[in-house]
């Protein structure tokens, strides 16, 4: 069952503003665990004192014996969290496919937040965006 | 579609099959298949001439690789079942009406296709107001065809097979254009100019940006919900900087207009919507309006182009696309230097604009203003603004490598004054519109300003009727008017240390006699001189008189813009 996750969660109180996962089902246990990443995330933020776009993070401390996924983390300048959990299973994925997939991820935030009709803050509703999205989990998955 | 209303079995399009065929292509223009099934959806009105009139099939190549997509099916399905449709494939594509109109009595078919072609050519409207002569008899029909297509619902009863042979002649122009208007994510002219009309209220600057919020606060107005304004901007805004540019605004526009008359927004930016393809396109209307044309065609050369296009799109209203312009200019800088034959559709007052703007232009150009600044409508405006940047200082130099002696400058000074003083009373008269010419003051300001002793009015007349002289000259010879330009400018500072006071101009003339070396060169070259000048009060004199009437042909023509503006929000918005 391979299983991707991705959720963009903005500052600062990191409501989460995009949310896409394949399969849906099981969603909301992802759910829990990208909320509690989060904590970790801004651990790590508050750690690192220059470089603070954290490419990615990878947590192995996750990984349950009975279910095992990773975590990526991803912070942008502006504390833009994003997040990606992904099934062990998926041992294909290696690092830079997930850097490169964060680096897309940031490219088409960036072009939501050009829209001028987009408030930030607001839930990302972008076709654009969305297919962007689907496009990039179907290649993992 | 043929096939499937039925047309194709019983081999003509009865009123059954008409409907079915019509509520089948409004079912293909909608994105549905092409099945029975589809006539029972919901479906629009099929767009035939779509939210705008189609202008004219001289959109040339790019468009018609568009419409023979749609088409092809189109007519290879429809001619094949055309039985009879011979008669109108022989004829011209744009012609097949006249037939029936020439000879109505030929069959009560061929009749019968007059009608017909009225409601399969609403899509024509545009291309048939083109030719007035054989669509006179049908102008009124289609005008009123145009903004009902449920008057399709008549057409099919007037007439039944022909309606095929009237398809199928009249495929080639027509269906392009047909398909012009059936594309409803095709910018028309009229539409262009409306939203270069837009893009301008907004951002002076038809080369710069609109910003994001000056945009978004454009488009709320069109009362869109949020969501879709959302989604438009994404696909207009292609390289997603936060602001439109003039292609991107008028493709957001265009979605805009399109979503208010009911269409869905696409997924993707249509091609025609593609701001290459817009900056492309914008080439082509460009070339067929006749005020355009008089500007674009008649630029003297590329840089000169430029600058005039700036000008003029700050003077006229109706500027088209910059870049469209200057596209316009690179390809005809050839046709630049013969400012006469390109503008036989314009009518005179606006050759000689062009020809004075023009040359003003290429005056301007030694200046090289780089004025893209469009806040001002006026010509006169306009003309200051293309002209701010004077150049006083290469002039003099320049002269003096072609003046090579003194003796001609002082020759010059001799015929000057000799035609000064017979020459007073004709350039008064023109004088009152000069002034708002502000190149000629800026030029006699620049070339005068030596001689603020002298007294200005002279002074004014003379360099600048020269300069008008120098403007009213076909742009192609801007090496000579620097020539002259240089002359008069050095000339007019040799006066200044001889000459002390405006009325003591015959006394300067002893002053003359000294030099008698060469006396019959000089008198040669002072009637030359003389004639010259006289060309110049007569030319100064026309040019006056043009501007004149330029100055109440623009006004009127802002008077009937602002009353269309007026009148137009009201159905796009």
């Amino acid at each position: 069952r391979p299983v991707l996750l991705s959720v963009i969660c903005s500052p600062p109180q990191n409501y989460p503003l995009y949310i896409r996962s394949i399969p849906t089902e099981n969603e909301l246990k992802f759910h829990y665990t990208v909320h509690t990443s989060l904590d970790v995330v801004d651990e790590k933020i508050s750690a690192m004192g220059k470089a603070l776009v954290d490419q990615r993070e990878l947590y192995l401390g996750l990984l349950y014996p009975t279910e095992d996924y990773k975590v990526y983390g991803y912070v942008t300048n502006s504390k833009v969290k994003f997040v990606m959990v992904v099934d062990s299973s998926n041992t294909a994925l290696r690092d830079n496919e997930i850097r490169s997939m964060f680096r897309k991820l940031h490219n088409s935030y960036t072009d939501i937040m050009c829209n001028p009709f987009y408030n930030p803050g607001d839930r990302i509703n972008s076709r654009a965006f969305d297919n962007m999205v689907n496009s990039m989990m179907m290649q993992v998955c | 579609i043929t096939e499937v209303c039925g047309a194709k079995r019983v081999g003509y399009f009865g009123p059954a099959q008409f409907y079915i065929a019509l509520k089948l292509i409004a079912a293909a223009q909608s994105g549905f298949p092409v099945r029975i099934e589809s006539i029972k959806n919901e479906l629009p009105l099929p767009r035939f001439m779509a939210l705008k009139n189609d202008s004219e099939v001289r959109y040339g190549t790019p468009a018609e690789l568009h419409g023979v997509k749609f088409q092809v099916p189109h007519a290879t399905s429809e001619k094949n079942s055309y039985k009879r449709a011979d008669e109108g494939d022989k004829q011209e594509p744009k012609s097949p009406p006249m037939s029936p109109i020439c000879s109505p009595p030929a069959s009560p078919s061929t009749y019968q296709r007059i009608p017909l072609s009225y409601g399969y050519g609403k899509s024509r409207s545009g291309l048939e107001q083109q030719h007035a002569a054989p669509y006179e008899v049908r102008h009124s029909t289609h005008q009123q065809d145009g903004p009902s297509s449920g008057n399709y619902g008549a057409k099919p009863a007037l007439a039944s097979s022909t309606l095929n042979r009237s398809l199928s002649a009249e495929r080639e122009q027509p269906e392009s254009s047909a398909h012009y208007s059936d594309d409803p994510w095709r910018i028309t002219e009229e539409q262009r100019d409306y939203y270069i009309n837009q893009f301008r209220s907004l951002q002076p600057d038809l080369n710069s940006f609109i910003s994001g919020s000056v945009a978004k606060n454009f488009f709320t107005k069109s009362k869109l919900p949020i969501p879709e304004l959302s989604h438009i901007w994404e696909l207009s805004d292609v390289d997603c900087d936060g602001a439109l540019t003039l292609p991107e605004f008028c493709a957001a526009f265009h979605l805009v207009v399109a979503r208010k008359n009911g269409y869905q927004l696409p997924e993707t930016l249509p091609e025609t919507l593609l701001p290459e393809y817009l900056q492309a396109a914008s080439l082509k209307p460009m070339r067929d309006c006749a005020l355009f044309d008089s500007y674009s065609e008649s630029l003297p050369g590329g840089q000169q182009a430029r600058d005039f296009s700036r000008t003029e799109k700050a003077s006229a209203e109706e500027v088209p696309d910059n870049s469209a312009l200057l596209q316009d200019a690179k390809k005809e800088d050839k046709q630049a230097l013969k400012v006469g034959t390109p503008l036989k559709m314009i009518p005179k007052e606006f050759q000689h604009l062009t020809v004075k703007t023009a040359a003003q232009e290429s005056n301007a150009l030694r200046a090289r203003p780089r004025s893209r600044s469009y806040s001002s409508t006026s010509i006169e405006d306009a003309m200051k603004k293309g002209e701010e940047p004077p150049t006083p200082p290469p002039r003099p130099q320049k002269s003096h490598s072609r003046a090579s002696s003194l003796d001609l400058n002082k020759i010059f000074q001799q015929n000057t004054q000799a035609v000064r003083s017979g020459w007073l009373p004709p350039p008064p008269p023109a004088l009152p519109p000069r002034p708002s010419v502000s190149q000629t003051e800026q030029v006699s300001e620049v070339e005068l300003h030596p001689q603020m002793n002298r007294a200005p009015s002279q002074a004014e007349e003379n360099s600048s009727a020269k300069k008008e002289v120098v403007l009213a000259q076909p742009p192609s010879k801007p090496t000579r008017r620097k020539l002259r330009t240089e002359t008069q400018g050095l000339e007019t500072p040799e006066l200044s240390p001889t000459i002390n006071v405006t009325s003591s101009l015959p006394a300067v003339k002893p002053h003359l006699p000294v030099q008698k070396q060469s006396s019959k060169q000089k008198r040669a070259i002072q009637t030359a001189i003389r004639k010259n000048k006289e060309a110049n009060a007569v030319l100064a004199r026309l040019n006056s008189e043009l501007q004149q009437q330029l100055k109440e042909v623009h006004k009127e023509r802002i008077a009937l813009e602002t009353q269309l503006e007026q009148l137009r929000p009201v159905t796009v918005l």
